[in-house]
């Protein structure tokens, strides 16, 4: 069966505009993609996700009335963040709603027409046989493009305020967006990745991130993702950290009716370090999967992973956690951990930890639980005089808040009450 | 205050109480004793509304209501309240917001004025300060890393904010060292009041040293086989469990030759 969502996205104007930028790589990705088609269910790595779907949905490349949406500030707002603040709506970006960094030794472009070229930098990507059918979809069509610069040894402590927002259209709408992030040798910055809903829409957005850590060099990501309950949002992230450089990631999946995130993490250079805390919480019939990739590719490497996740309802989670340590990446320390609460019969969890060590002297562990919540805990809460439903809300709440202690107080309280309100029975208030 | 008859529990489709009777006014101290697996535990759990307990045959009378057809946190918000024998760990609730919550949920059940966070502290710092607890309790999470003795004073700490109606203490004073024993004692002590009615479950003999009950029961084998004043105790101390089963058995052949 034809693909109706690649049909109405490669259309002929499509194809004519990726060849305009005289590039091959836009048109090679484009036609891969109609050869090949989006992933079908015997693809490992979409197993779980089925596509046949959104496969027979039609979008709009992109929204032609993006950059004059508009959009209540409200709901980008996050407490103690307000410093620059970088706005795209349906994937434009826009200046009006922004503001640009003016800390010396960031450099912050987020061109139109910026995305090409990013994707030209990746060519051997999107041109590989087993490319990502996603991230040829990104390569084909994203326009524009964010390229976030830190130099060598510049501490950037106010975070940078990155929002995606889904604003109402027409119709349903498809956004690509590219972004590359490079922190120089010791540099450090501190980077939010914040996904709203400006309104009830039902867009797909699609957003492929690199990052690369120089030596030495410390990114905090926290990734809020809160998007609007019809959206789909297919995320990947690349992240190259190199010798002793940090990455510390903290993820929260709330919002979207069907979310794909990839994480891949390539542990490349001695003594490189991965934290990652991340929850997903689930209800309704919403779908969340996320593949963690991380790569020991050298000595010395330590990855620290736990992820929680809550499934409510008809909701079905997805956890793939997958570490593998090279053959010579000795010293190594990997830690996973995936622990995941169903709150319903008809909710679904799975979690599928996978570890593959070629290396010999390696300290590693992995788990993974799928249960319901703690009989003997909310007894003692009830028997105290604690409404079951109330005790029911505090224990999954402390179930996911305990991966996000180690925020900043006016941010952690944000995200605790974002998780309060999703949590089930939210409505009747204690 | 609460009237039990003829109570017949099954846990797990084995017979645990066989015909439970006892009868707790306000202001009495009642101590229940017997061996293990003689059904004390399953007493306290039946009375605060634990799941997993199947009431086979008999009544509980608490309060003029029929006790078995509330929710827990009704028998709560109702004035019963149970220390529990393994109080339960709850990582990431802090105390503070527990135990306010909890307050909060009964006075709204009781239709009593919720308290702010001002008012609930003040509560708090009295009460400590009799269990010999410190504020840094407050800001961790419920039990969470608490000794054995820290969470059984807890428990005691929790019965004195709450203020229950009916306290039901399963076998707090296992575990505890000399001082800890005192400590819970003096909390219990403190409590007592013409109004409230106390059930103390335990094992041995050395608390009711402390606690001096109105009434002492010998629970064996799902019923109360023997009642009497704070000397049977002593007697059971001195004689052990035994003594009671033997007599048992003596009465049963008495009444056969009769």
């Amino acid at each position: 069966m034809a693909s109706v969502l690649l049909q109405s996205l490669l259309d002929e104007d499509a194809l004519r505009a990726a060849d305009a930028d005289a590039s091959s790589v836009r048109r090679a990705a484009a036609c891969a993609l109609l050869r090949d088609g989006l992933p079908r269910p015997r693809d490992e790595a979409w197993k779980y996700t089925g596509l046949r779907a959104l496969d027979q949905r039609r979008y709009a490349n992109g929204d032609a009335a993006a950059a004059t949406r508009e959009i209540d500030a409200g709901v980008c707002a996050l407490p103690g963040v307000d410093g620059a603040c970088l706005v795209f709506v349906n994937g434009f970006f826009r200046t009006d709603l922004s503001t640009l960094p003016t800390h010396e030794g960031l450099t912050v472009s987020c061109a139109h027409d910026a995305a090409p070229a990013l994707v030209r930098e990746r060519e051997a990507e999107s041109a590989d046989a087993r490319a990502d059918a996603f991230v040829r979809l990104n390569a084909a069509l994203a326009g524009d493009g964010l390229l976030v610069r830190v130099g060598a040894g510049v501490h950037i402590d106010s975070p940078l305020h990155l929002v995606f927002a889904g604003a109402g259209g027409e119709c349903d709408v498809a956004w690509q967006l590219r972004a590359q992030v490079e922190l120089g040798e010791g540099a450090t910055l501190r980077l939010i990745e914040h996904h709203v809903a400006a309104s009830a829409n039902a867009h797909l957005g699609n957003l492929v991130a690199h990052y690369t850590l120089a030596a030495g060099a410390g990114l905090d990501l926290l990734q809020l993702q809160d998007a609007a309950a019809a959206a789909i949002l297919i995320r990947r992230n690349d992240f190259h950290v190199d010798r002793e450089a940090t990455l510390r990631l903290h993820t929260l999946e709330a919002g979207a009716n069907t979310m794909r995130h990839d994480l891949n993490v390539d542990l490349a250079g001695r003594g490189a370090r991965l934290l990652s805390r991340g929850v997903f919480t689930l209800r309704g019939r919403q779908h969340a999967d996320t593949h963690l990739v991380v790569a020991h590719s050298a000595r010395d490497t330590t990855s620290n992973i736990a992820w929680r996740g809550v499934a409510d309802e008809r909701a079905r989670g997805v956890f793939h956690g997958a570490i593998t340590v090279a053959q010579g990446a000795d010293g190594a320390d990997a830690q996973l951990s995936n622990k995941n609460l169903l709150l319903s019969p008809l909710a679904e969890i799975d979690t599928q930890p996978a570890l593959e060590i070629y290396a010999d002297e390696v300290k590693a562990a992995h788990g993974a639980t799928v249960g319901e919540l703690d009989e003997q805990a909310l007894f003692y809460l009830r028997s105290r005089g604690i409404p079951l439903e109330t005790a029911r809300r505090v224990l999954v709440g402390a179930f996911c808040n305990a991966m996000f202690t180690d925020i900043a107080p006016p941010l952690r309280a944000h995200l605790e009450t974002l998780l309060a309100a999703r949590l089930p029975q939210a409505g009747e208030a204690a | 205050m609460l009237k039990i008859d003829n109570l017949h529990v099954r846990v797990a489709g084995k017979e645990i109480l066989k015909g439970l009777s006892l009868q707790v006014k306000a202001g009495e101290m009642h101590a229940i004793m017997g061996p293990n697996g003689a059904g004390k535990s399953t007493l306290g759990n039946v009375l605060a509304g634990r799941a997993g307990y199947e009431i086979t045959r008999g009544s509980v009378e608490y309060d003029g209501q029929n006790l078995l057809e509330l929710t827990p946190e009704e028998r709560a918000a109702a004035g019963v309240f149970l220390a529990f024998q393994y109080p339960v760990e709850i990582p990431g609730v802090n105390n503070t917001y527990f135990l306010r919550t909890a307050l909060n949920a009964q006075r709204k059940r009781r239709g009593e004025v919720e308290l702010d966070s001002m008012q609930f502290l003040k509560i708090v710092r009295e009460k400590l300060s009799v269990l010999h607890l410190k504020d840094e309790l407050l800001h961790r999470a419920v039990n969470e890393g608490f000794s054995g003795g820290e969470k059984k004073r807890n428990e005691i700490f929790q019965m004195a904010l709450l203020e229950p109606k009916l306290a039901i203490l399963d076998e707090t004073d296992s575990g505890l060292d000399i001082d800890a024993l005192k400590m819970v004692a003096d909390g219990v002590n403190a409590m007592r009041d013409p109004a409230r009615a106390f059930l103390v479950i335990t094992h041995y003999q050395r608390l009711l040293d402390y606690i001096e009950p109105h009434f002492v029961h010998v629970l064996a084998d799902g019923r109360i086989v023997e009642s009497g004043d704070k000397s049977l105790a002593h007697k059971l101390e001195e004689h052990g469990y035994a003594w009671i089963a033997e007599r048992k058995v003596l009465d049963h052949s008495r009444a056969g030759a009769a």
